[in-house]
This record gives C-alpha cells, structure tokens and sequence, in this order.
C-alpha cells in the first residue's frame, strides 16, 4: 500500500483533471493570453507531481516509465527544432515565422486589431511551437520529478 | 592575517568601491535620457501587425528572440538527461 490515504487520492482525481485543462489552455492560447508552452507545461507537469505525492512513486512508476517521458520530450525538442528550420526553409532565417497573415488553413489567418475578442487561428508557426515547447516542459519536468523520487523511495527502502 | 583574509579583503574593498561609483551613476527610475528604445519602440508597434500574434511577450520570446527560446529548451533537455543519468543506478 503505497502513496497516501484515500481522502487525498480522491480529491487528487477530483483535482487532476481541471488542473490539466487549465494547463493545456494556457499552453493552446500562449499568442493571445499571459503564458505560453513553459508556463502552461509547468502547471501541467505539478498537476503530474500531485498525483506522483498522492499515489507514490512506485505505482507512479508502474504506469509510465521515464523513458516513455524522455520519449515525448525528445519529441517536442526535434519538432521545436524543426519548426525552426522550417523558418530556414521556407522563409528568410532561421526560426522565421513564414506563415504568419498568410491565409494558410492552421493557424494562419490575418489577425484583426479591430476586435477585442481575438481570434485563436492566427500568428502562424507560434501556436505551434508554444505546443512543442508545453509537450518538452510537461515531459521534462514530471520526468526529472519522478526519477528522483522513485530513486529515494528505493534508498529508503521502498516504503513509500 | 593570513592569505585568504587578506584576499577576501581586498575583493571586498573593490566590490564595495565598485558598488557605490556605479550607485551615483545610475538612471533615473523610468527615465530615457540616454537610453537607446529604438528596439523596443519597434516591437512594441510592430509585433501584433509582423507576427499576427495578440500576445507581444510570446511574439518576443518565440519569434525575434527564438534563438534565446532555443538555448533555454537546451537547457531544460540537459538538466532532464544529467537527472536521469544520475539517479538510474539508484533506481536497481
């Protein structure tokens, strides 16, 4: 039996999901509103280190290895990476953003200053690499946070 | 006194004297006497229409300076790598 009691892991599974959200709304809307990839990928990975304190790192651990989270990570660097070259590609430098205000179908329609309500499908290659940079920090963080906390559990001889 | 004493005390002295020149030299809180803004004044009118983006700190940080944005994924990868590397042999 490992993690704590169960008035904490209920109100982790209560609690899990919305954090999560939040998360992944800052990350989608990082062009329009306060935050980004590295902001909304930090609330999402401590939404990922509440459930590693409620459930303990060892069932943490049975159901998703570090190297899967290196994995993702690994993921989200290359296509950040990529998306960089792109720019070197298609437009005049590196991480040049090339399809900006160009009528593209994702993310590329001309924004309007007119409107207060901003309109989410636009500043080109932007989104899409605030969503590499969220999937690098999320799988970043809960891996460093698990490892360590997994490799103190077994000094300590696996009690937690 | 020995050596050490004696190095802490001059590099103390020198910090210190340094510190104060450099406090009476300081600008005014928001002032731009001599203080060159042609970069700033160019984002600040020209991010929202250059990058399509609402967000001017995001078309900042993922765009003019990517570059910076780069080295700082970089570093995140590394601390990732070098934890994981240290902690797999307590992991048996």
């Amino acid at each position: 039996m490992s993690g704590m009691s169960k008035i904490v892991k209920t109100m982790t599974n209560i609690i899990f999901p919305i954090i999560v959200i939040f998360g992944l709304y800052v990350i989608a809307h990082g062009h329009l509103t306060p935050g980004g990839g590295f902001q909304g990928g930090a609330v999402v990975a401590s939404a990922c280190a509440m459930v590693l304190v409620a459930y303990g790192s060892i069932w943490t651990m049975d159901k998703i290895k570090e190297k899967q989270l290196s994995l993702i990570e690994s993921i989200g660097a290359v296509s950040f990476i990529s998306l960089g070259l792109l720019g070197l590609i298609f437009g005049a430098m590196f991480f040049n953003n090339w399809f900006a205000n160009s009528n593209f179908f994702l993310f590329g329609e001309i924004a309007s200053w007119t409107n207060t309500a901003a309109n989410i499908n636009t500043a080109g290659v932007l989104p899409l690499m605030n969503f590499a940079v969220g999937l690098k920090v999320i799988a970043g963080l809960f891996a460093i946070v698990l490892v360590m906390a997994y490799a103190t559990s077994k000094i300590k001889g696996g009690k937690q | 006194m020995n050596y050490r004493n004696f190095a802490a005390w001059i590099f103390l002295i020198v910090v210190a004297v340094f510190m104060i020149f450099s406090m009476f030299k300081i600008h005014d809180f928001g002032s731009l006497d001599d203080i060159d803004t042609s970069m700033d004044d160019h984002i600040i009118s020209n991010a929202q229409t250059e990058t399509g983006a609402n967000n001017a700190v995001t078309s900042v940080v993922f765009d003019y300076r990517g570059f910076d944005t780069l080295g700082e994924a970089t570093v995140l990868f590394t601390a990732v790598a070098g934890v994981i590397l240290a902690f797999r042999r307590l992991k048996k």
